[in-house]
């Protein structure tokens, strides 16, 4: 009955039906994005991702833990000692080369801050102890020197430095 | 079931999938080939939409509970981090709240569409029974949810309609702590509601498959009543109601989000921002919209009738409006289906809508004066429509003739035209 | 006929959703409605307002009320008052928040902390308070309405007037009198500690007039502008500064819903488009 109209309405027929098709693909996507990015952090977890603390009176030799991230994090203030003692290391006797400059910041040497979860399977190290001076991990016997760096035992990398800079003399950004 | 197949597997993994769960046989038969009165308007699209409104709240729903916490002490302040820290948490949170009122708005639109072209009539009958026990479980549900937010609605509209319970002889007190799991409504309430919250809307979605199911069998009814004859009346569901049910969805959105981006809290109770307190109560409590006519028939009953007194009274006339729903099929014995053919019913049920309009305004007023007796009036009539009006109209009413098919109705209209 | 059917559905719709309206402030005089730069769907805060209301909010109302869900951090948020990021340290520092973790158990607050609430507990609030508990502002904008009467209320669902909280609160700040008026319900007596107000539900207000003409200083604008220091204006800036607190993403909510009614629209009118096409060929 209207196959002759049928033909001559085709076109326009077939580019309605793409475009009301491509414009609710468009309206479905803008529907489902909010509905995975709610799965993102909060505000109010985004607010703590970077948090400010200040080093100063934390007393050298000393070092404390502090929460980041919902991470431990140790921040030492190292001695002469225990610096010179990092410095002197020859990069070849490490499993992880990494300088000490590297692992601290230009005219912040003292200061030594790391995620406080041994690279092995995540303990926290205890401080002052094992063979080199640093830290070492009671649950599987992974010794740190006196820049956080692997030197004997099963983990398999340095104690991680977050990223962080000095603000001020004393106060420091973390993340 | 598959009656209407005329499914043929394109290839060897679809005959071998069809061999063992022909799921692709079933969806062609009811979801696009399955054959529908031509002449549906748009009343029948509330369906499609009662679905897609079941979708938004579930999906929202879990979204909103992956950061909500059922406690008494932390429950409204999370409703609020929602609202403040979660990325488009406001959004979300008021999709879930005005949704909540637009399945409402579906539903009576979708029951009082069934209500007027007789769509209970048999061999509907199970199909109309199942869509009010969907209605009913809805209020369940939507009751739960709101004492979710832990505001001083939520806190005394539970205590009042937990109280309900009481109204049973012996053994009310008893029913009402092991609903509340204590003696007032309190944090074990709150945990077991949102339990029961999160699990209804699972429990509406496989009634909702048997209601469809019940659809399928003798399939629509249509807005003359008259039983599909042949394949002249009937076109497939699929492109045709697919897409019409999809403009009427889209259509529905756009108060809906005019609600939820523009006036996310005009539906809600300002009392409801504040937090829940067991010392004050606020001077109205009043449930949310949809629940108003059932409770305004709850309070209508302030007397007492021989050994039954007035609370009792009230649970049992606000329990026989639902059962009233159950059984309309066999109090409604007109053989008409549809609404237009009867003139006399036309007036009563159009009386019936704007009376059960009236029962709703009426349970947001205070129980006083001139609203004490208005709502003794629209309880009797809403009573009387189902238990005299309708089967009085059955016997007495002269209808008008009915065209002999849907196809010939709709020439018919056309030819008008 | 059809036309009649769709009428009366829509009147079912409107009188179904609106008969539960705000009614927080019965039992006072009748509210006048402000001109808030909120209300209305194209309605955003005013930045300087927000500012001078927290101005107020902090110099007067925050010795008595708390505002636990709002963190600093908030106050420099796109759609706020938007502080700066160095004020908002500088202010969050000069307050002290409970930390189990600090030394002594509290430390200087960061702007990702909570506002300290006043009192350590509602009920040291109200032996403080003489009995009376200053309610929290977190959310308390939304808490306060507005009746209107029959049947004007129904104009509110397609207006989205939503601005009843911030209306009531300024009432109620401009609707103290320092003694009984005439215009008091017959019999009214004033207890002790209590002071009469138009606008409280009952009259009587446990909250002392927290404002005069000049009580908060606001700094001139950079251009020169000044702000009247009235109650009037105080009490309009710190009503306003309430809302947000209420609502802070008011402004970008009301920006997504004109992008989605926006595409709802066109995508209608696409929709039915096709579905003429389609059913074009069909007697219906």
């Amino acid at each position: 009955m209207a196959t002759q109209a049928e033909h001559t309405t085709t076109n326009r027929r077939d580019f309605l039906y793409v475009a009301t098709g491509a414009v609710g693909a468009v309206g479905t996507a803008a529907v489902v994005w909010p509905l995975i990015n709610q799965l993102n952090p909060d505000a109010s977890t985004l607010a703590l991702a970077s948090i400010q603390y200040d080093v100063g009176p934390i007393a050298e030799g000393q070092s404390v833990t502090i929460m980041w991230r919902g991470l431990p994090v140790f921040v030492r203030h190292r001695t002469e000692a225990e610096i010179a003692e990092a410095k002197a290391v020859p990069l070849s006797d490490l499993k992880d080369p990494q300088t000490d400059e590297e692992r601290t910041k230009p005219g912040h040497e003292q200061w030594l801050i790391m995620i406080a979860n041994c690279t092995h399977l995540g303990c926290i190290p205890v401080g002052d102890a094992g063979d080199f001076d640093g830290w070492f991990c009671p649950c599987h016997g992974s010794h740190y020197d006196t820049a956080g760096r692997i030197r004997r035992g099963p983990a398999p990398a340095n104690l991680v430095v977050p990223p962080y800079e000095f603000i001020s003399d004393t106060l420091v950004q973390i993340g | 079931m598959s009656e209407h197949s005329t499914y043929v597997p394109g290839n060897a993994v679809e005959k071998w999938l069809d061999d063992r769960l022909p799921v692709v046989r079933f969806a062609k038969a009811h979801l696009m080939d399955f054959p529908t009165p031509k002449n549906l308007n748009y009343w029948w699209t509330f369906g499609a939409i009662l679905v897609m409104c079941l979708g938004v709240q579930i999906v929202t729903g879990i979204i909103l509970a992956m950061h909500y916490t059922p406690n008494t002490a932390l429950a409204f302040d999370s409703v609020e981090h929602i609202r403040r820290n979660v990325s488009g948490g406001r959004v979300i949170q008021a999709t879930h709240a005005v949704g909540a009122s637009m399945f409402f708005v579906a539903l009576y639109v979708h029951m009082f569409r069934g209500l007027y072209y007789g769509s209970y009539k048999a061999p509907r009958e199970i199909l109309w029974i199942l869509g009010v026990l969907i209605f009913i479980l809805t209020m369940a549900t939507a009751f739960m949810g709101y004492i979710l937010p832990w505001g001083q609605m939520s806190f005394w509209g539970a205590t009042v309609i937990s109280n309900i319970f009481t109204a049973i002889p012996l053994v009310g007190e008893n029913i009402k702590q092991l609903v509340l799991g204590g003696f007032a409504v309190g944090n074990p309430t709150l945990n077991r509601f949102f339990s029961l919250h999160y699990l209804l809307p699972f429990v509406i979605a496989a009634v909702v498959a048997l209601h469809i199911w019940a659809l399928h069998v003798p399939g629509n009814n249509n807005p003359v009543g008259v039983e599909v004859k042949d394949s002249r009346d009937t076109i497939p569901f699929h492109p045709y109601y697919t897409m019409k049910d999809l403009f009427a969805m889209v259509l529905f959105m756009i108060p809906f989000a005019w609600f939820i981006f523009f006036a996310p809290d005009i539906l809600g109770h300002p009392d409801n921002y504040i937090m829940a307190n067991s010392q004050v109560t606020p001077a109205h409590i009043v449930p949310e919209w949809y629940l108003l006519p059932f409770y305004t028939i709850l309070r209508a009953i302030d007397f007492n009738v021989l050994f039954i007194d007035s609370k009792l009274g009230g649970v049992i006339a606000m329990g026989g409006a639902m059962v009233m729903l159950l059984v309309v099929p066999w109090l409604d014995t007109s053989k008409v289906r549809s609404g237009n053919f009867r003139p006399m019913f036309k007036w009563f049920y159009w009386l019936f809508v704007i009376n059960f309009i009236g029962l709703m305004y009426l349970g947001a007023q205070p129980a006083e004066g001139i609203y004490t007796v208005l709502a003794k009036v629209c309880t009797a009539y809403y009573f009387v429509y189902f238990l005299i009006v309708l089967p009085v109209l059955s016997r007495i009413e002269t209808p008008k003739p009915l065209p002999t098919s849907i196809s010939e109705s709709v020439l018919g209209k056309n030819a008008h035209a | 006929m059809f036309k009649s059917k769709f009428i009366i559905a829509a009147l079912a719709v409107v009188v179904g959703l609106s008969s539960v309206s705000a009614q927080a402030a019965e039992g006072g005089a009748p509210i006048q409605k402000q001109n808030w730069s909120f209300g209305g769907i194209f309605g955003t805060y005013d930045q300087n307002q927000l500012q001078r209301g927290f101005q107020v909010f902090r110099e007067v109302c925050a010795s008595c009320h708390g505002a636990h869900l709002i963190a600093f951090r908030n106050l420099m948020e796109p759609g706020g008052p938007q502080f700066s990021e160095a004020q908002v340290r500088a202010l969050a520092a000069e307050y002290e928040v409970a930390d189990p973790t600090a030394d002594g158990g509290v430390r200087p607050a960061v702007p990702a902390d909570r506002w300290p609430s006043p009192f350590a507990s509602d009920q040291d609030a109200r032996d403080a308070m003489g009995g009376a508990l200053p309610p929290d502002f977190s959310v308390l904008a939304k808490a306060r309405g507005v009746t209107d009467p029959f049947p004007w209320w129904v104009t509110n669902y397609f207006t989205g007037y939503q601005e009843g909280g911030p209306d009531y609160i300024h009432a109620l700040m401009i609707g103290y009198h320092e003694e009984v008026p005439p215009t008091a319900p017959e019999g009214f007596v004033l207890g002790d500690g209590q002071y009469y107000n138009d606008y409280f539900p009952g009259h009587a207000i446990g909250m002392a007039p927290p404002l005069s003409d000049g009580s908060v200083t606001y700094e001139p604008g950079e251009d020169g502008s000044t702000v009247p220091e009235t109650v009037d204006q105080y009490g309009k800036d710190v009503a306003a500064f309430m809302m947000w607190m209420a609502e802070p993403h008011l402004v970008s909510r009301k920006q997504t819903g004109f992008a989605v009614l926006l595409f709802l629209g066109l995508f209608a009118g696409l929709m039915y488009a096709t579905k003429r096409k389609l059913w074009a060929g069909i007697e219906h």
